[in-house]
């Protein structure tokens, strides 16, 4: 009998054990992943001419999907894609670029003629817009035909030309003013004012005057500036009698260099006392030409440096050397970033413009007096529209500063 | 004459690239790079004249024994020695003696120069933070505020920071605006004047 039991109870327990392993198999799990749904595509797709660009350009605008930052919210970026046909198979739609969920442009731009995503002018084409998830992607919204065409005016600079327009408006009246006899007042600048009592120095001393252009090249507007400033002084050296040193750091601004400082000899009667090699290349390298300079420094002590043109971080190894050797230092940059070393370093400091200045109030010419006339009052105009544009932001709260630049308004 | 060709060419390119600037079609902005690569082959000759320059004025100096001539002979010798390397057939350019003397010797000396800054930043700062006027005062004050404004100063840091800051953002970016906006017209005024000709002391001639 206790066996049957036994037995009767190892037999109820494995049909129990059975009858839960099969509940378990077939039973559904109490919680499952629901599916992820892809996100609704973005509606609206409008194509248009990139604007005020060379033609290989088309704006792309789409209104948001619906799953953007709303509803599902399961969008996390944009795919944008190009054919040239629309139906052309999937492998034939280029993804031309990706923008974040929220985008709602993008300017497919491209105009290398060799890149893949070359984007030809004149041309029709289609484009989709997808909407993408997490590892889930809208069905495409798409449009076409589109054409990119070459502009032929940036409207994008319209203020720059207004500008160009009235300076030359203000520039021919005011040499005309200088023509007539006007007297036009320009400010002392005293750096310029201390070049020929600079020279006068250096000539009593005996000693060299070392005239450095800078590490900018002959189409910077700096180095232009230094050059016309140059040619006076090289006009004076030759009428004192004594030496200058000009080392160069780009091969084209010595030609020049070289060019200007024999016809500053010529102009003052002597041809003759020009060495060529006074004005000479040294490197087109930063350092290796403040290493040169800075030991021509040191070896020749000259009594006075001119520092004028595009100066960037040797303009404080170059000032701190001359003031080493005792001479007299008169800068100029429009460097912004490099004129407190120079004001530091240096006894005399051109600030920005005023180096372009230079020519006019050495020259003293109607027409060159015009132009730095013209350039004052466009300052001033500048100044004006500032203070009244300020003004109106301020009393109407609208953004009336960086609004009018960021689109045409004209 | 030879001062009118110059003078027309400077016109000529001067207009048409004004105009270019405002024009951003494909054959404009062709012409434009058809210049910008001009001015690279007029500079490749250039450098031709600059190293004759150099070789000229290294020559000299070494023929008339001039004082420190023996840098001169340094300088030479390294110009000849690298164009060799460079241009030899053993040389070239990658993982050679060129590359290994460019990379072992001249970028180590190229950033010791730079590195002289640092020192020469120093004795600038102590010349003009002396305290000899008002306005070499306020300089001083200024500048220690800004000095401060780095180092952990615990319970006078935010107002420290907060004067720093408006010192940076207010007075000195209005300073380096009004600098800026004169350079701007400064520039277009000189590049004017460049091409109505009126500013022709480049042509090496008032």
């Amino acid at each position: 009998m206790k066996h049957i039991k036994l037995i009767l109870f190892i037999c109820l327990s494995l049909c129990l054990t059975q009858a839960i392993v099969a509940q378990t198999a077939t039973d559904p799990p109490a919680e499952t992943a629901p599916a992820v749904q892809p996100p609704a595509p973005p509606g609206n797709v409008i194509l248009k001419d990139l604007p005020n660009d060379e033609g290989h350009g088309i704006l792309v605008r789409w209104d948001l999907s619906p799953d953007d930052g709303a509803g599902r919210n399961t969008v996390i970026s944009y795919d944008i894609y190009r054919a040239l046909s629309p139906s052309a198979p999937d492998s034939l739609w280029m993804n031309v670029g990706t923008v974040v969920l929220g985008t709602k442009r993008y300017s497919d731009k491209s105009v290398e003629k060799d890149a893949p995503d070359f984007l030809p002018k004149k041309t029709d084409l289609y484009y989709r817009v997808v909407a993408v998830g997490a590892g889930v992607r809208s069905t495409p919204a798409s449009a076409g035909p589109v054409q990119a065409y070459d502009n032929w005016f940036n409207s994008m600079k319209m203020p720059e030309l207004i500008f160009c327009i009235v300076f030359l408006i203000l520039t021919v009246r005011f040499i005309n003013m200088a023509k007539r006899g006007i007297d036009l007042y320009v400010r002392p600048l005293a750096g310029i004012e201390a070049i020929d009592e600079a020279i006068g120095r250096a000539t009593e001393m005996g000693k060299p005057i070392l005239y450095v252009l800078g590490i900018g090249t002959a189409g910077d507007i700096a180095t232009i500036a230094s050059f016309t400033v140059l040619g006076r002084v090289a006009r004076k050296v030759a009428e004192y009698q004594t030496s200058m040193i000009v080392p160069c750091c780009d091969p084209v601004v010595m030609t020049i260099a070289q060019e200007i400082v024999k016809t500053g000899y010529a102009d003052a009667g002597r041809p003759d006392t020009f060495k060529e090699d006074s004005v000479y290349y040294v490197t087109s390298q930063q350092f290796p030409y403040v290493a040169a300079v800075n030991g021509t420094i040191l070896r020749e002590k000259p009594a006075t440096n001119i520092y004028l043109g595009y100066f960037a971080a040797e303009s404080l190894l170059l000032a701190e050397t001359g003031v080493l050797a005792g001479s007299i230092q008169i800068a100029g940059t429009d460097q912004v970033s490099q004129l407190p070393f120079f004001v530091v370093a240096c006894d005399y400091t051109l600030l920005g413009e005023e180096l372009y200045a230079a020519s006019a109030y050495l020259g003293r010419e109607p027409l060159l007096l015009g132009t730095l006339k013209a350039q004052d009052y466009l300052k001033a105009i500048v100044l004006v529209l500032m203070v009244a544009l300020l003004a109106l932001r301020v009393i109407t709260g609208a953004d009336v500063i960086s609004k009018p630049f960021d689109a045409p308004w004209w | 004459m030879k001062r009118q060709i110059p003078l027309v060419l400077v016109f000529i390119f001067g207009v048409l690239l004004a105009i270019q600037y405002f024009i951003p079609s494909e054959p404009s902005q062709k012409g434009y790079e058809f210049v910008l690569d001009w001015i690279t082959i007029i500079g490749i000759f250039a450098m031709v004249l600059g190293i004759w320059s150099q070789i000229h004025v290294g020559y000299y100096k070494i023929r008339h024994r001039a004082e420190d001539w023996k840098y001169s002979v340094v300088t030479m010798v390294s110009m000849f020695g690298m164009i060799f390397l460079g241009l030899s057939p053993f040389g070239g350019l990658q993982g050679t003696t060129f590359r290994l003397i460019y990379t072992n010797i001249f970028i180590p000396i190229q950033a010791t120069i730079f590195a002289l800054l640092a020192f020469y930043i120093a004795s600038a700062s102590y010349r003009a933070f002396r305290a000899r006027s008002a306005v070499s005062t306020v300089l001083l004050v200024a500048a220690l505020l800004l000095m401060l404004r780095v180092i952990p100063m615990g319970p006078l840091a935010d107002p420290i920071n907060k004067i720093g800051s408006w010192m940076l953002l207010v007075p000195n970016l209005a300073a380096k605006r009004a600098i800026l906006i004169g350079v701007g017209l400064g520039g277009v005024a000189t590049a004017l004047k460049i091409v109505l000709g009126i500013e022709r002391s480049y042509l090496g001639k008032d």
